[in-house]
């Protein structure tokens, strides 16, 4: 199989290309245009900073490419923000692939810390991704920004309120949480999508 | 629920783990990829690789090691130790971790908390702070707890927040290696703090790492030797935090 990893100004890509080698496929780690368009998996991982990288898409021409690509699409962590509409961290307008804005936790007490970081349970809506899951799991979560409730939410979780810990609309999927570094759990994710 | 986290120590000298470890299961309990391995197998919330090499070609190994836990481990890791500025941060985080503690050079220059933030994001920075108590108070001590420096320890946790860290991972010297508990009131204040708190050394049974999560609030308990040596068996403790109510990843 032939999966693509999008190479972009972001940290986090050699723990996808890493959880990916453990699956026994090796992806090919690319920002060219062709060769994306050619995958038959795209993965959109990411940690960063939405405006910066939303910049970066834009010089390159990728914003476009991504909102148009047919095959499988999952985005991890910045991935889902940036396919959304709009990001509160650094006034991003971001692909609007889905039609939800990210908004960033706002604690009420100092108990509830902010970035949301560690294991915390998902419940699923959607069996794509989440095929075989039938108790809540625990996924890896790190994170300031949010994803809200929206028709396109594939998996519930909850941090000072309910929020889309995974997303899914026709081709295009993501999760909020790092499958890559959610053990077991996270390996099952990954090899769903491969699987689709 | 958020769950507590629970996250075993590996101490590194010239790419192999120190202090002896019983694990009669393992090939080469020396090796810190098996030894991660094994305590990720076991359902440990995250891994801490501490490299302890002083020697330049030592960092060098460390890297290298880095890499390999990084293709092998499913699980978040931090490395710490040795780093003294901006590039050794970047470079550990090149090499696959996921985070970096840093604790002396940041008692020395503040400033480089601000570039890890801006750099790499508040989430890979984590304060280490060793502090002694202090009457009432708690000081803070540079160089693995060598060298006092006068700088109070709620104060200096209080400044690290603002300035972009991510979490706080407070060892007490008093406390380390004793195996009499957690200074569970210390933690307490501390988590009054913006950011997760790990709370490091002192654990010795089972309970008193139920008293650091229900009393000292931290986020997440770190360990050594109770579990190097085999003293506490992590899914047994897990089993434990759960059935007494802690919010725990089984």
């Amino acid at each position: 199989m032939n999966v693509a990893v999008l190479k972009y100004n972001a940290g986090n890509i050699h723990s996808v290309i890493h959880a990916l080698d453990r699956l026994g496929v090796t992806p090919l780690l690319t920002d060219d245009i062709e060769q994306l368009q050619a995958a038959d998996k795209v993965i959109f991982p990411g940690v960063g900073e939405a405006a910066t990288t939303m910049q970066y898409l834009q010089q390159h021409n990728l914003d476009a490419v991504i909102k148009g690509l047919r095959q499988p699409v999952l985005g991890i962590c910045l991935g889902q923000q940036l396919m959304c509409t709009h990001s509160e961290e650094g006034d991003a307008g971001c692909l609007g692939i889905f039609d939800v804005p990210v908004l960033r936790f706002k604690p009420d007490s100092n108990e509830d810390k902010v970035p949301h970081m560690g294991w915390n349970t998902i419940s699923c809506q959607d069996q794509v991704l989440f095929k075989g899951f039938d108790k809540d799991e625990y996924v890896y979560f790190v994170h300031s920004y949010y994803v809200p409730l929206c028709p396109w939410t594939a998996a519930t979780t909850e941090y000072i309120l309910p929020f889309s810990a995974s997303l899914h609309r026709d081709n295009f999927f993501a999760t909020q949480f790092h499958p890559e570094k959610s053990g077991t759990a996270g390996e099952r994710i990954l090899k769903n999508f491969l699987d689709i | 629920m958020l769950a507590k986290r629970i996250i075993p120590c590996l101490d590194i000298c010239n790419g192999r783990t120190v202090k002896g470890t019983n694990f009669v299961n393992l090939r080469d309990a020396g090796d810190p990829v098996e030894l991660g391995r094994m305590y990720s197998e076991q359902g440990a919330d995250e891994l801490v690789f501490l490299d302890i090499t002083a020697s330049f070609e030592g960092r060098k190994t460390f890297t290298e090691l880095v890499q390999r836990i990084a293709s092998v481990l499913s699980i978040p890791f931090t490395v710490g130790g040795g780093i003294h500025e901006l590039s050794d941060v970047e470079r550990l985080l090149q090499a696959g971790a996921d985070k970096v503690s840093v604790n002396s050079a940041a008692l020395k220059n503040p400033g480089l908390i601000d570039s890890i933030a801006a750099n790499f994001g508040s989430q890979v920075c984590t304060i280490a702070i060793d502090a002694r108590q202090n009457g009432n108070d708690w000081e803070c001590f540079l160089n693995g707890g060598r060298v006092p420096t006068g700088r109070r320890l709620f104060e200096w946790a209080a400044e690290a927040a603002d300035r972009g860290a991510g979490e706080i991972l407070f060892t007490s010297m008093d406390h380390d290696g004793v195996k009499n508990g957690y200074p569970c009131e210390a933690l307490a204040r501390l988590s009054e703090l913006p950011i997760p708190v790990i709370a490091s050394g002192g654990a010795g049974s089972k309970e008193h790492f139920l008293e650091v999560f229900a009393k000292g609030k931290a986020s997440a308990a770190l360990a050594a030797s109770v579990f190097h040596f085999g003293q506490i068996s992590i899914p047994e403790l897990k089993q434990y935090l759960c059935r007494s109510g802690i919010p725990i990843r089984i």
